[in-house]
């Protein structure tokens, strides 16, 4: 028996009894397969917003903190009393 | 935008319904092959098949040409191998996931099982299987072979347990 038609028979032993898909199947896979598309897509925008939010408040903290004017010298006293 | 986002949410169900008419049969009896369970009782070939079906149909959209059919049977391999791995050695492997002995894949480790149906029943090629498996061709080729030989010169005596097929599995 060469390996061709060992093949042919473990395939011929698995090609028997074919099992009946149960008719209910269709709409459990569309029930799960929306509820996972529902949940990608809430994600997706939960990701979005939590960007903007980020970006908002960078910017508005950027506005009212501004970190690239030079703070004002501390080292040198004031000059009072001229 | 509300009517058109329908009317693509409808063509989608018809090409899915058409998808699923056409591939639940032959992928369903490829998970009851792959969990050894008699062709009129297969709740977890069942379930195997339904994740992998709602899988395709979630990314349905970003298919872009690519067969569907192989997407599902890729997502029904990976998971079934995830599995079979998390149940060796745990209590799992005593009770329920004994294999059938109506199911002529029964005494086979489940490695064996899915290496011989994706290699002879589903007819896919060796280094996608061992690609998709990640393990080197040489190994699906001997293990397939293997199994082969188990299936077609049974050893004799009773079939055995899981557990006992995962002593006699390397």
């Amino acid at each position: 028996m060469n390996r061709i038609e060992r093949e042919a028979a473990a395939r011929r032993i698995m090609e028997r009894t074919p099992p009946s898909v149960p008719p209910e199947l269709y709409a459990e896979v569309v029930r799960r397969g929306g509820r996972m598309l529902r949940r990608r897509t809430a994600a997706v925008r939960l990701m979005w917003l939590l960007l903007f939010a980020a970006t908002v408040t960078f910017v508005v903290w950027a506005l009212l903190a501004q970190p690239w004017v030079e703070p004002p010298s501390e080292t040198t006293p004031p000059l009072t009393g001229w | 935008m509300g009517r058109r986002r329908a009317a693509q949410d409808a063509r989608r169900g018809r090409e899915f319904e058409a998808f699923v008419a056409g591939a639940a049969g032959r992928l369903l009896h490829a998970a009851t092959l792959l969990t050894a369970e008699p062709p009129d009782d297969n709740p977890r070939a069942r379930r195997l098949l339904t994740l992998s079906l709602a899988h395709t149909y979630a990314c349905w959209d970003r298919l872009r040409g690519e067969d569907p059919y192989d997407r599902a049977r890729q997502y029904l391999a990976t998971r079934f191998s995830r599995a079979a791995w998390h149940q060796y050695g745990s209590l799992g492997a005593l009770g329920r996931t004994r294999p059938h002995p109506d199911s002529p894949l029964a005494r086979l480790s489940p490695q064996e099982r899915l290496i011989l149906v994706l290699r002879l029943y589903e007819g896919v090629a060796e280094e996608q299987a061992a690609a998709l498996l990640g393990l080197p061709t040489e190994r699906v080729h001997a293990i397939c072979d293997r199994a082969t030989a188990t299936l077609l010169h049974p050893p004799r005596g009773p079939a055995p347990t899981v557990l006992e097929a995962k002593v006699a599995s390397p």
